[in-house]
């Protein structure tokens, strides 16, 4: 079956991708782009890394732009999905939705409606067995954004191994944060995947962070070959 | 040990992970073991062990256990539990003699209480997540547990147990599948 990738440049979706990867045949990346810079880099800080994840991943991708307005970005999404279909022959869309019923009945209603399949490969996993196998698996994650106490200037650009993720579990015990920042409490980049041909290096990045809020902007990055 | 049946397209599929592996995570937290085998490999007979089983649900599109009902007659010669969830409430449905039509959910939705049993939250009504694109009529004889505006929700056989949800309790109704788990005897 032929599949789409729902792509932030974070974590799940692109674990969701290497477990799609084996079982299906995953035939693109979907990402939606607001159209207003300012809005979103404190929601999704990475999504213009997303092209160099699909080049390192020699994925096509199909970008949309979406209005950030809430009502309508169901629209957009069903848009992005049915030029995906169009274009790569999707019969089916994969997402990194964790335990976000809201978010996984809005894409399970655009699936229903376009006729696609949807598949949620990590939904309800354990949180601590699913991090461990992220980082057993091979993939290099860094922290690009933390909106939470108790993050520290120090996470931002923090790559995820077991060290930041003992820290994580404890933060999760004593903070009531999500072990995986499904509740928005960090949002991660992954840099370099075990189906990544080549991996990204960050050139330049610019660090802004205030009061338990901050964001690695990277500002240039290139693949190398890993 | 509980046997978690995955009534999908193929065994193995990315629809385990979504549906049968957060049910068995449930039953290990219950401090109990579960087996996984796809529907297509069951063949006459269950494996002796068996305590309980659950037959989770499949991704909205996937149907084509609906015409593979016959693969299930198994259920008709066991006493042990049984529970189906969504797609597996479909299938109880079929193979003891109700219908199975058109109908869809998607998302969280009231259900309804109409006749309290301990495997359910109590009455009035509860908050539960759907996602199905066929609805059931039960057979003849079943107990209708709980229905929701569009469906019926929750179902028993009266004289054997066996019980059917339409919703998804291993979402934010883990308290169904545990109360399920209590009932297996183990």
């Amino acid at each position: 079956m032929r599949l789409g990738v729902l792509c932030s440049g974070g974590k799940d979706s692109l674990f969701a991708c290497y477990r799609a990867m084996q079982e299906e045949e995953v035939a693109c990346l979907v990402t939606l782009v607001p159209k207003n810079p300012e809005s979103y880099l404190f929601h999704t800080p990475n999504l213009h890394m997303v092209p160099l994840q699909a080049k390192a991943a020699g994925l096509p991708l199909v970008s949309e732009m979406t209005t950030g307005i809430e009502e309508k970005e169901v629209d957009d999404l069903s848009r992005a999905l049915a030029i995906a279909a169009e274009r790569h022959g999707i019969e089916g869309v994969v997402t990194g939705a964790l335990m976000s019923v809201y978010q996984s009945t809005r894409i399970q209603r655009v699936c229903h409606d376009l006729d696609l399949w949807c598949f949620n490969p990590l939904w309800y996993r354990d949180p601590g067995t699913y991090m461990e196998r992220l980082i057993a698996s091979g993939f290099r994650v860094i922290v690009s954004g933390v909106f939470s106490a108790p993050f520290d200037a120090s996470w931002l650009g923090r790559e995820l191994d077991r060290d930041a993720l003992s820290l994580l579990m404890q933060y999760a015990r004593d903070f009531r944060i999500t072990l995986t920042g499904e509740g928005g409490e960090y949002e991660t980049l992954v840099l370099d995947a075990p189906f990544f041909h080549r991996r990204i290096v960050i050139e330049e990045s610019e660090p802004w962070y205030r009061n338990y809020r901050g964001v690695l902007d990277v500002k240039r990055a290139r693949l190398e070959e890993r | 040990m509980i046997l978690l049946v995955d009534p999908a397209f193929r065994a193995g599929s990315l629809s385990m992970d979504e549906f049968v592996l957060p049910v068995g995570r449930i039953v290990e937290r219950s401090e109990r073991t579960w087996r996984y085998r796809h529907y297509a490999d069951i063949g006459r007979e269950i494996p002796e062990e068996t305590e309980g089983v659950i037959i989770c649900g499949t991704a909205l599109k996937d149907n084509s256990f609906l015409s593979a009902v016959d693969r299930f007659d198994w259920l008709k010669a066991t006493e042990i539990p049984v529970l189906g969830i969504c797609a597996g409430m479909q299938v109880l449905c079929l193979a003891f003699g109700g219908t199975v039509g058109e109908g869809s959910e998607i998302g969280m939705t009231e259900v309804h209480v109409i006749l309290p049993h301990p495997l359910l939250p109590p009455p009035p009504s509860f908050q539960a997540y759907e996602l199905h694109s066929h609805s059931c009529e039960p057979p003849p004889a079943w107990e209708t547990l709980a229905v929701s505006s569009a469906c019926v929700q929750a179902i028993r056989d009266p004289h054997h147990p066996r019980y059917g949800v339409m919703f998804h309790p291993e979402v934010r109704n883990d308290c169904v599948v545990e109360a399920f788990l209590e009932m297996c005897v183990g």
